[in-house]
């Protein structure tokens, strides 16, 4: 299919009716590209992106998913749909083992099927596998964001959306998790995520916008947005330096 | 020493067990105390009876099954009854506790079940008085089963279906999609909408769930005991004393909750005297609290 897997067009979103957090953003995500949604603090990045997620109500604008409008459709239809969420915390059931929670995903396929990726996944994520009875609140950080992932792989998405994924992690795990949303990127999965971390996000994204009081109000490429100086100083908060190729 | 009070306490333990299994899922799954939970068990025990006596209009006398007191119309009716009472919870959800749900404030809906109970309560006196029904007047022998304990045939059968019936939860909330859905909304509701759970789904399998169960424990009374428009208001306090001592959202640890308290309450009423019947839940909610508030089975998250 051509087109853009996910278009955003002058989006409006809020947790309250009248004060709306998210003041008209539009972005574009094409096939197999790892898009990066940068701002400062306050500047309505998660509210934006739990939006496209059906998990903050949307009082303006449209979210088209392969074309698909999808702006209305309730967060539980998402997945069937194909856009795949990871929260930033709280991103997994502590209480459920490593398989219950990958099996919480795979309750939308037939059971066999479901079966079959969650083999897959442990292939893909082998310590995954190693602690698949254990409960999912004993894992590390990186492990906990690990399982998240692949719950969202499960349903083989046509986008993962990630809300700060190396939010809380120490830099050793925050290495570990853009290296495999690389990896992931390789197998021709398209990603759209909000990061903090704009040095390790841009390192590895194509494309990147800048959210600003809730609007885009830049958008490049990765590494060019890195080297604007502008950017960098006024929305990114650091003087620019070049990123040393690779995940941080 | 007399070791019937093992029985009895086992007999009492069951039917709070049954009843705290549907109060620990309402407050793990849509986070309120359900105080009108007590009058679903009522409110089934008199549908189960009323539906008896449809049938019975219908049908004429029907033997009891063996040495039961009661015959095939009891069972056909608590299955009628079971859905009746889901049906009634979920209504009670639609009409006044989602409303409130959604405006966020648990407080507010644990006072709105406290006056659906009296409202419940008051409504089944009306329609039925308070004068106590039986199933059956039939008197029963029991038999002596060794060291002193006699049982009679409706509890032996009761023990069963409680038994059946708690192994059947257990193995729905741990083995089938419906279960994992009901863990995973408990947990985080957020986070279970966006890996595809419909949550308005899974609440309404607890409300049938729970109404269904409290059902059969008002039955499982109105068999051994009496049916009165208070026998679900007398069980509530040891019903969530049960799903604290267990910990919340476990249906194991409610059952074993219940057990416990269930013999405690008969081991008081033999060595110390019947009057302190009561308290001895009562006791044991305040020293789960302070000691362990998570309770047995409960699990503190990392």
């Amino acid at each position: 299919m051509s087109g853009p897997v996910l278009q955003v067009r002058d989006l409006v979103a809020g947790y309250e009716p009248g004060v709306p957090i998210v003041r008209g953003a539009s972005i574009r995500v094409e096939r197999g590209e790892i898009v990066v949604v940068l701002g400062p603090n306050g500047a309505g990045k998660s509210s934006f992106i739990k939006a496209i997620a059906g998990l903050v109500p949307v009082s303006g604008g449209q979210v088209l998913l392969e074309g698909q409008d999808i702006t209305a459709v309730p967060a539980h239809r998402m997945v069937g749909m194909g856009l795949a969420f990871v929260p930033q915390t709280e991103n997994i059931f502590p209480l459920m083992s490593v398989e219950d929670n990958l099996r919480t995903a795979g309750d939308i396929l037939e059971p066999k099927e479901a079966a079959r990726r969650i083999a897959r996944m442990y292939d893909t994520f082998p310590d995954l596998k190693a602690f698949r009875r254990t409960g999912a609140g004993n894992l590390s950080g990186g492990q906990r964001q690990m399982l998240a992932v692949a719950r969202a792989l499960i349903v083989e998405p046509k986008l993962l959306v990630l809300d700060e994924p190396s939010a809380g992690l120490s830099p050793k795990f925050v290495a570990m998790v853009f290296s495999m949303l690389s990896d992931i990127r390789k197998a021709g999965l398209t990603i759209l995520l909000v990061e903090q971390n704009a040095r390790a996000a841009l390192a590895i994204g194509d494309r990147a916008y800048v959210l600003v009081e809730g609007k885009d109000a830049h958008e490049g490429v990765a590494s060019d947005l890195w080297s604007d100086p502008v950017v960098a100083e006024l929305y990114l908060g650091q003087r620019p330096q070049p990123p040393k190729g690779g995940a941080a | 020493m007399n070791l019937q009070f093992v029985v009895d306490g086992l007999l009492t333990g069951s039917m709070i067990g049954l009843g705290a299994i549907g109060v620990t899922l309402t407050y793990s799954i849509l986070r309120f105390a359900n105080f009108a939970h007590g009058d679903f068990m009522a409110w089934g025990t008199y549908a189960t009876l009323a539906v008896v006596g449809a049938i019975g209009a219908m049908v004429g006398k029907v033997a009891p099954i063996g040495a039961l007191s009661f015959g095939w119309p009891l069972i056909v009716a608590l299955i009628v009854g079971c859905v009746l009472t889901g049906l009634m919870a979920l209504a009670l959800d639609a009409v006044l506790f989602s409303r409130l749900r959604s405006r966020g404030q648990s407080i507010i809906v644990v006072m709105a079940s406290f006056g659906a109970s009296m409202a419940l309560r008051s409504l089944l006196e009306f329609i039925f008085t308070s004068r106590p029904a039986y199933f059956s007047r039939a008197i029963q022998i029991a038999m002596p089963v060794g060291f002193g304990i006699r049982v009679t045939p409706d509890q032996i059968a009761l023990l069963v279906l409680t038994a059946v019936l708690v192994a059947a939860t257990h193995l729905m909330m741990t083995r089938t999609r419906t279960g994992r859905s009901m863990q995973a909304v408990s947990q985080n509701p957020a986070l279970a909408r966006v890996v595809g759970i419909d949550v308005a789904r899974v609440v309404r399998a607890t409300w049938l769930l729970g109404g269904a169960l409290a059902c059969v424990a008002g039955v499982m009374v109105g068999i051994l005991v009496q049916i009165r428009p208070l026998m679900g208001f007398d069980m509530l306090l040891p019903m969530f004393a049960a799903a604290i001592l267990g910990g919340i959202g476990s249906v194991p640890g409610a059952v074993l909750g219940g057990l416990i308290i269930g013999l405690a309450e008969a081991a008081a009423v033999q060595f110390v005297g019947a009057e302190w019947r009561a308290a001895v839940s009562f006791v044991i909610l305040m020293a789960v609290l302070l000691v362990r508030p998570i309770g047995l089975f409960g699990v503190k998250e990392r």
